[in-house]
């Protein structure tokens, strides 16, 4: 005998399912994760307070978790363009190096002056960094049919040791004590806040902008209707004369615009210069949160958030509990998981049978 | 007559209001080949898929060798000895047919042993597969073989035929009907469907008709006429082609001039010097078994596929040659092509989202924006003019049924006015009447003063449609021919041999 388990599936779905799901499985995923503290010898109700509870009260914390969910959300944006397309761009981690890269030059360049016209030559040149980086696989995969999903992940790397050649090379602050980084951004090259005192800045109004955008895209627009198209069924998208090979540029060129966006937000809004690192993986962590939000840019908007929250609540946790900030990458894996099979199971049925061997 | 097979009694299946299955009664014994007929949306796929498996039925009882059973999948149907032969192919497109016939053969893989079996089961029953082509290759005829031959390999008790022979040559057909007659004899039960009758008077003892989800009748197909049956399928006599007044032929609208293609993948077959001219009121049919290039044909005309090596083609007295088929719309073309679900419509699109596929170009949709309300009207005309029989006002493309799909697809196409029509299968699955209105309404389309170009293995469907025959084989296209002076039998000759080697092979 032996057992096997089967994924049968589902006729029909509920809308409540629908929308309890992702409830259902964050629910799910703090529960695990409260297990997993609890056997660290720490408090899950700690943990639960410092976690979720101070980002989301603390207008402080709140501020800071607007901030950090805005690269998540530009760039989570610019990847649903890709993967409703059906092209796997795992490199916006890169192409938001390179927005950093290119918006910090031109702060760099202007180094001294001042003007209103900084800021917006920055997000420009940010943007055109990103484009033109996520352009390489994009024609690789055109001209050669080489994979982007290698393409993209491995141009990753090129762009941190281009960011690390760039602040210990040619771009390093003269007056730095030989730290890796470059000169300070004056002002005129920094988002400034939004209101006295706090910290929040205008990239979170563009952030919105974007998610809005593309829901008038998605919803209305011949393009986002060609993506979709191309993506769920390629040869009645090629029946429908939308050219394969300018989507695939075109959701690139967009995906990496944005992500380029976010960077150059990321190094004038947050960092304030150009420094190793300071990517911090959001590129990536990107990718989790367009999934989250089932490639939806309502859904994106919203897993920034909650993402979001749980790396501002990490930071504080590292302080406050000496909790590794490893687990927080575990536990968005983890609520990754939970959310994807709870998808999983609204489509299908588990099954368990018993059969002869 | 054999012991019971499989009794349904009270079969009812919802979707949402529509009742697509309505306490349906129906028994199969062993050796009897026995058809089920309807027009299309009667529910017999629905049907079909309960017994498969597939679909859970609301309320009613399967029993199968007397013994009542629940069917939670096609795996525990298959247990039971059922298989089936879809209507939509459900062929994973990637894998070679071989593998393809692996699947659902627990525990076995496309290995050596595997591959005699096969062959020998092939050679058995006339079924000519290569097997190592990966099925995106394939034309429709080819993928049905493999279907019928996959479904054979599970050596079933009952098995269920969904319009096998929609997409066969009359050779074809008449080999598995010989099949099917060997299995019936051997003791195993055949559900078929099919919408052409002469075949089903030919092949079935018994046939149940649904109609609405109801059965109506029961009866011996063959103590009936074709035209009785027809009537108790849709309730009332179905008309005949009727012809159209005579009339003027116009400007050449379509001019292939010594076209060669080279196929898209390794496997297709190479057009090679194909002369061929549609004017303006005419209809052509282009004839032939299937996989002699027609497929390639149709992706060079409307500009989907294929690499042009030599030759020209000519639309409304432009060159085309290298344009894509949106530039060809805009000169008045428009396409229909053979697979409806995935190609021609996005499955999971709402009807009205699919008319943006073939419209964007020409139908002044709006530049950025789409106009919805726009797209949704022109939805709703089609649906309205072609009889299409929707489940809700604007189902998702793949929840209509399969003939009503077709004349969605065919009626999107004639409602956009085309100067120029090519269409690849026009009724494939569409019931009686349904055929007679779509071929009515191209031979119409033709009066009132369009090209009309029909790619089609059905000969009826060409002998009665069109002005003029070409036929294709191994890549060749035979001279155009006016009907009136071709016998079925020259036909016959040019689809297995092709033209004389005057012009022909070489
Ligand atoms: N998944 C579904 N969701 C909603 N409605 C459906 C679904 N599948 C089928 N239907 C509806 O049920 C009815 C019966 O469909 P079915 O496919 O059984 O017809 P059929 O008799 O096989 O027709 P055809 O000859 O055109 O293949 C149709 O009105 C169809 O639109
Ligand atoms: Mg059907």
């Amino acid at each position: 005998m032996s057992f096997n388990l089967a994924l049968v599936p589902r006729r029909d779905v509920s809308l409540i399912r629908q929308v309890l799901t992702p409830v259902v499985a964050l629910l799910v995923a703090l529960l695990i994760g409260g297990v997993i503290v609890w056997l660290m010898g720490r408090s899950p109700a700690k943990a639960f307070d410092v976690f979720l509870r101070e980002p989301l009260t603390d207008p402080w914390a709140l501020q800071e978790v607007l901030l950090k969910s805005t690269p998540l959300m530009l760039i989570s944006i610019g990847l649903i363009f890709c993967f409703r397309a059906n092209r796997w761009n795992i490199g916006a981690e890169g192409q938001f190096l390179l927005g950093g890269i290119f918006g910090g030059g031109v702060a760099i360049a202007t180094h001294g002056l001042t003007g209103p016209w900084i800021l917006p030559l920055m997000m420009l040149a940010g943007a055109l960094g990103g484009m033109l980086y996520a352009a390489i696989p994009a024609m690789l995969r055109n001209r050669f049919g080489i994979s982007e999903i290698l393409t993209s992940l491995m141009l990753v790397y090129v762009a941190e040791l281009l960011l690390d050649y760039l602040v210990r090379g040619p771009w390093r602050d003269p007056k730095g004590f030989n730290f890796p980084q470059s000169v300070p951004f004056t002002d005129a090259a920094q988002l400034q806040p939004l209101f006295e005192g706090g910290r929040l800045h205008a990239g979170f109004a563009l952030a919105l902008l974007a998610v809005l955008v593309a829901i008038l895209v998605f919803r209305r627009s011949l393009f986002g209707f060609a993506v979709r198209a191309s993506g769920e069924a390629p040869r009645a998208a090629n029946f429908a004369g939308f050219n394969e090979q300018r989507i695939t540029l075109v959701v690139f060129l967009i995906s990496g615009g944005l992500a380029g966006l976010a960077g150059m937000i990321e190094v004038s809004g947050q960092v304030g210069q150009l420094r190793p690192g300071f990517g911090q993986g959001l590129g990536f962590t990107a990718i989790i949160v367009a999934f989250l939000g089932r490639l939806s840019p309502v859904g994106a908007m919203l897993s920034s958030l909650v993402i979001a929250v749980l790396l501002i609540g990490a930071e504080s946790a590292q302080v406050s509990l000496k909790l590794p900030f490893d687990l927080t990458r575990f536990f968005m894996g983890l609520l990754l998981i939970t959310v994807l099979a709870g998808e999983s199971l609204n489509r299908y049925r588990l099954e368990f049978r018993k059969e002869a061997a | 007559m054999g012991p019971e097979r499989i009794r349904l009694t009270g079969i009812t299946k919802a979707f949402g209001t529509l009742k697509a299955n309505d306490h349906v009664d129906l028994t199969l014994h062993a050796g009897e080949i026995h058809a089920l007929l309807g027009e299309n949306g009667a529910g017999k796929s629905t049907l079909m898929k309960m017994l498969y498996g597939l679909l859970r039925p609301d309320a009613g009882e399967i029993r199968i060798n007397g013994q009542p059973v629940t069917l939670p999948s096609p795996r525990a149907a298959r247990a039971q000895g059922i298989g089936m032969v879809f209507q939509h192919f459900s062929l994973f497109e990637d894998f070679t047919a071989l593998e393809n016939i692996a699947i659902p053969l627990d525990g076995r893989i496309a290995d050596a042993g595997l591959r005699a079996e096969v062959e020998a089961k092939a050679r058995h029953f006339g079924l000519a597969i290569a097997l190592d082509r990966p099925v995106h290759t394939l034309s429709a005829g080819e993928r049905q073989r493999i279907e019928i031959l996959r479904a054979l390999m599970q050596e079933p008790q009952v098995l269920i035929l969904d319009e096998p022979t929609s997409v066969l040559t009359p050779d074809e057909a008449e080999a598995l009907f010989a099949t099917l007659e060997s299995l019936a004899s051997a003791g195993a039960g055949i559900l078929f469907i099919s919408h052409k009758l002469e075949e089903v008077r030919r092949l079935c003892s018994r046939a149940t008709i649904l109609r609405g989800g109801k059965v109506v009748a029961e009866t011996d197909p063959r103590a009936v006429s074709a035209a009785e049956l027809a009537a108790l399928m849709v309730g009332e006599g179905v008309l005949d082609l009727r012809p159209v007044a005579d009339h003027a032929l116009g400007e050449p609208m379509l001019h292939l001039d010594g076209l060669s293609v080279a196929p898209e993948g390794v496997h297709g077959v190479t057009l090679r010097d194909i002369h061929l001219t549609v004017r303006a009121g005419e209809v052509v049919a282009i004839a032939g078994v299937a996989g002699n290039g027609q497929s390639e044909l149709y992706a060079a005309i409307s500009g989907e596929g294929g690499r042009i090596t030599a030759g020209q083609i000519r639309m409304a007295g432009q060159d085309v040659t290298r344009r894509d088929i949106n530039s060809r719309r805009r000169l008045g073309a428009a396409f229909v092509p053979e697979a409806r679900l995935g190609q021609a419509t996005l499955p999971q699109g709402p009807l009205s989202e699919n008319i943006i596929l073939s419209w964007h170009a020409t139908g002044s949709l709006g530049r950025w924006l789409l106009d919805t309300v726009r797209t949704g009207a022109v939805a709703r005309r089609v649906i309205e003019r072609f009889d299409v029989r929707t489940p809700s006002s604007d189902p998702q493309a793949v929840q209509l049924s399969g003939g009503n799909l077709q004349k969605y697809v065919v009626g999107r196409e004639i409602e956009r006015q085309p100067r120029l029509m090519v269409v690849d299968q026009p009724s494939w699955g569409v019931d009686a009447r349904a055929a007679t209105h779509i071929r009515q309404t191209l031979l119409d389309l033709a009066a009132a003063g369009a090209a009309v170009l029909v790619i089609s293995q059905d000969l009826d469907e060409a002998m009665a449609m069109a002005d003029r025959i070409a036929v294709m084989h191994g890549g060749y296209l035979s001279a155009a021919r006016p009907v009136p002076a071709l016998s079925r039998a020259e036909i016959g000759l040019l689809m297995t041999q092709g033209e004389s080697p005057a012009r022909g092979a070489a």
